[in-house]
């Protein structure tokens, strides 16, 4: 697979605040990317600058290996689903679809058919003569995509596109667009705040904070192999504590040493471990191991969320067995279910 | 004595719509009294309707009138339109900024823009007329234009323009095909505001005007020192009223179909 764009240490200001810092990044095609970060990371200024709405101080963008940087926004071969919609008000559901290929001058039974095929995809049907403003939100959002995808752009830049739905709704159309995206063979630059959303749908994920990439990897590298402490945390619950790699295979911590997988630190590195609270079992007290209280328990559903104290720091695990409050446990777990990072500011 | 407030304010409204439409009343019996001199109601006729056609010098001024409002009225929307779009692209404070500047001809005196304008007029070199008045409509019609269509502009999604462009429009297009079109109402509502502006207009076109161009507030003004003038212009003046209140009421059952519309749905 060749690469379908090419972002080469792009840089982007507002006033002197830098919002994105030297930013790289490759994306092939038909790949299913997901920018994944908090709130006011970057994520709708670099789609933005993809897109062609914003200029960057410094750096590359290459779409299919040429530089886009004099190419407007109507010549680019990318479409966007806006994170507040952008829907034509004094237009209809049909016209709003149908804009892009209206523009085109694409022959009437053609556009006809093209609309009706998305609004069958987008569970509008029905909805055509209907005014915009009389949708509710998670309708326009899939008119949004609908807008977007129906002119079967090489690239497909969707930010946040899922977020007014409820949860049903929403699963549906994350299988949707990841089937749209499979079948049409559209690259799709995702964003999303929703980890669970990025891990489930992408090839790859982003992890943005501040302007900067922290990791990029696929869904099971991110989640298993955090990169950094931000990672780890915005990535999924995660307990992490502080830890000595005494020698390779060998960390310590809560005052007990551990046999685990990593190596490559230096001896006696102070490092993060990071441990999923669903690797975690509860046993009965055992002194080799480390040992808490239970100081708090959820039922969640699935499982149950339960808190163990351990020498004034709070572990988070998942267990389908339930437990009571000041129940004395352990807290049981393999070498490779410890998982080792580097400190962030080392 | 809830009865008795509620009861006060009920009279002192209607007296209040008595004394607003009380002239207009007196003007539109007038215009249907056959007597020329109008102290007393002879018999009903509508002579001076007809009158209208035969005044020459009334024909002219009203279609000077019309001429001024309807060309004036078009330039300052399409220029008004374009202005708004652009303060409304700017970053906030030079969009507060060209705000003041909109705003002061809006709330200065029409005798002051009168006069200023024709200072202007006078230094250029052009003589004075027709083509003075229009210019100092479009000029004072602007900044109406501009603030009825600024507040439809805030009210869009500030990607619409970028969205416009994103599925192939430039930003002509964009501007024509989309924006204009979604802020259509205010521009309307911008272009009634310049008309009746224009129509109603006399202080600017006092000074303003020459070589014995006058619209109807000016014919009537010269008429009036003599005493002389007919009772037509009460018939022209009933016209004006029952076409303005024909325009609002169109204008209001079509947002109440409008609304009746959303409602069904
Ligand atoms: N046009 C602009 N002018 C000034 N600052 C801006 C502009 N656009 C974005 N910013 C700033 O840039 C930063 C990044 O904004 P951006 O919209 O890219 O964040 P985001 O990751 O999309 O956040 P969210 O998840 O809330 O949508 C924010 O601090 C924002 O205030
Ligand atoms: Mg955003």
């Amino acid at each position: 697979m060749s690469d379908i764009l090419k972002i080469d240490h792009v840089t982007k200001s507002f006033d002197d605040k830098v919002v994105l810092n030297n930013i790289s990044l490759t994306i092939k095609h038909n790949e299913f990317v997901t920018l994944l970060g908090p709130s006011g990371c970057g994520k709708t200024t670099l789609l933005r600058l993809i897109g062609g709405f914003e200029t960057l101080d410094q750096g590359h963008i290459y779409f299919e290996d040429e530089d886009v940087l004099n190419i407007p926004p109507n010549k680019r071969k990318v479409n966007t689903v806006f994170q507040h919609y952008a829907l034509f008000p004094h237009l209809n559901v049909f016209d709003n679809i149908a804009f892009g290929l209206k523009l085109k001058k694409q022959p009437k039974e053609e556009i006809n058919k093209a609309v009706m095929n998305m609004l069958m995809l987008v569970k509008l049907e029905g909805y055509e003569w209907r005014n915009v403003d009389t949708l509710s939100g998670g309708q326009k959002q899939r008119v949004a995509i609908a807008r977007a995808l129906v002119n079967q752009p090489n690239l497909l830049l969707l930010d946040e596109p899922l977020g007014a739905l409820d949860l049903k709704l929403r699963q549906d159309m994350q299988y949707e667009l990841k089937e749209m995206q499979r079948r049409l063979g559209i690259t799709f630059i995702f964003v999303t705040h929703d980890q669970e959303e990025a891990l489930t749908m992408s090839d790859r994920v982003v992890v943005m904070n501040e302007g900067l990439i922290q990791q990029v990897g696929s869904p099971q590298d991110i989640y298993n192999e955090p990169i950094n402490q931000f990672s780890a945390s915005f990535i999924g619950e995660s307990n992490i504590i502080d830890g000595v790699m005494v020698t390779d295979y060998e960390v310590v911590f809560e005052g007990i040493s551990h046999p685990c997988v990593d190596h490559g630190f230096e001896n006696n590195e102070k490092v993060d471990v990071v441990i999923r609270p669903e690797d975690i079992v509860l046993i009965k007290p055992d002194q080799q191991m480390i040992q808490g209280v239970v100081t708090d328990i959820i039922f969640k559903g699935v499982h149950y969320e339960i808190c163990v104290m351990v020498n004034d720091k709070e572990y988070v695990i998942h267990s389908t067995r339930a437990k009571h409050i000041g129940d004395k446990v352990s807290l049981k777990f393999g070498p490779n279910d410890i998982h080792i990072m580097r400190k962030s500011d080392a | 004595m809830k009865q008795i407030v509620k009861g006060l304010l009920l009279l002192a409204t209607v007296l209040v719509f008595v004394l607003i439409y009380f002239p207009i009343v007196v003007i539109a019996l007038m215009s249907v009294n056959a007597s020329s001199t109008g102290q007393t109601f002879t018999y009903f006729s509508f002579v001076w309707y007809g009158e209208i056609a035969n005044n020459t010098l009334l024909l002219r001024a009203i279609g000077t009138t019309l001429f001024v409002a309807i060309i004036s009225t078009t330039i300052a929307t399409v220029v008004g339109t374009f202005v708004a779009i652009g303060i409304n692209s700017l970053k906030r404070n030079q969009r507060l900024n060209m705000m003041v500047l909109n705003n002061v001809p809006v709330v200065n005196p029409d005798i002051v823009t009168g006069i200023s304008l024709m200072v202007v007029f006078g230094l250029l070199p052009i003589s004075f007329g027709i083509n003075t008045m229009l210019i100092a409509h479009v000029f004072f019609s602007i900044p109406f234009v501009v603030l009825s269509v600024l507040p439809k502009l805030k009210e869009l999604d500030k990607d619409l323009f970028d969205a416009a462009q994103d599925l192939g429009c430039t930003s002509l297009q964009a501007v024509v095909k989309v924006i204009v079109p979604a802020i259509k109402t205010g521009i309307i509502t911008g272009a009634l505001i310049a008309f009746t502006m224009s129509i109603d207009d006399f202080v600017i076109s006092y000074f303003t005007t020459g070589s014995g161009v006058q619209n109807v507030s000016l014919w009537i003004y010269a008429r009036l020192g003599r005493r002389n003038f007919s009772p037509a212009v009460y018939a022209y003046n009933t016209i004006v009223t029952v076409v303005t209140i024909v325009i609002l009421l169109r204008l209001n059952y079509y947002s109440i179909k409008k609304k009746m519309r959303r409602l069904n749905q």
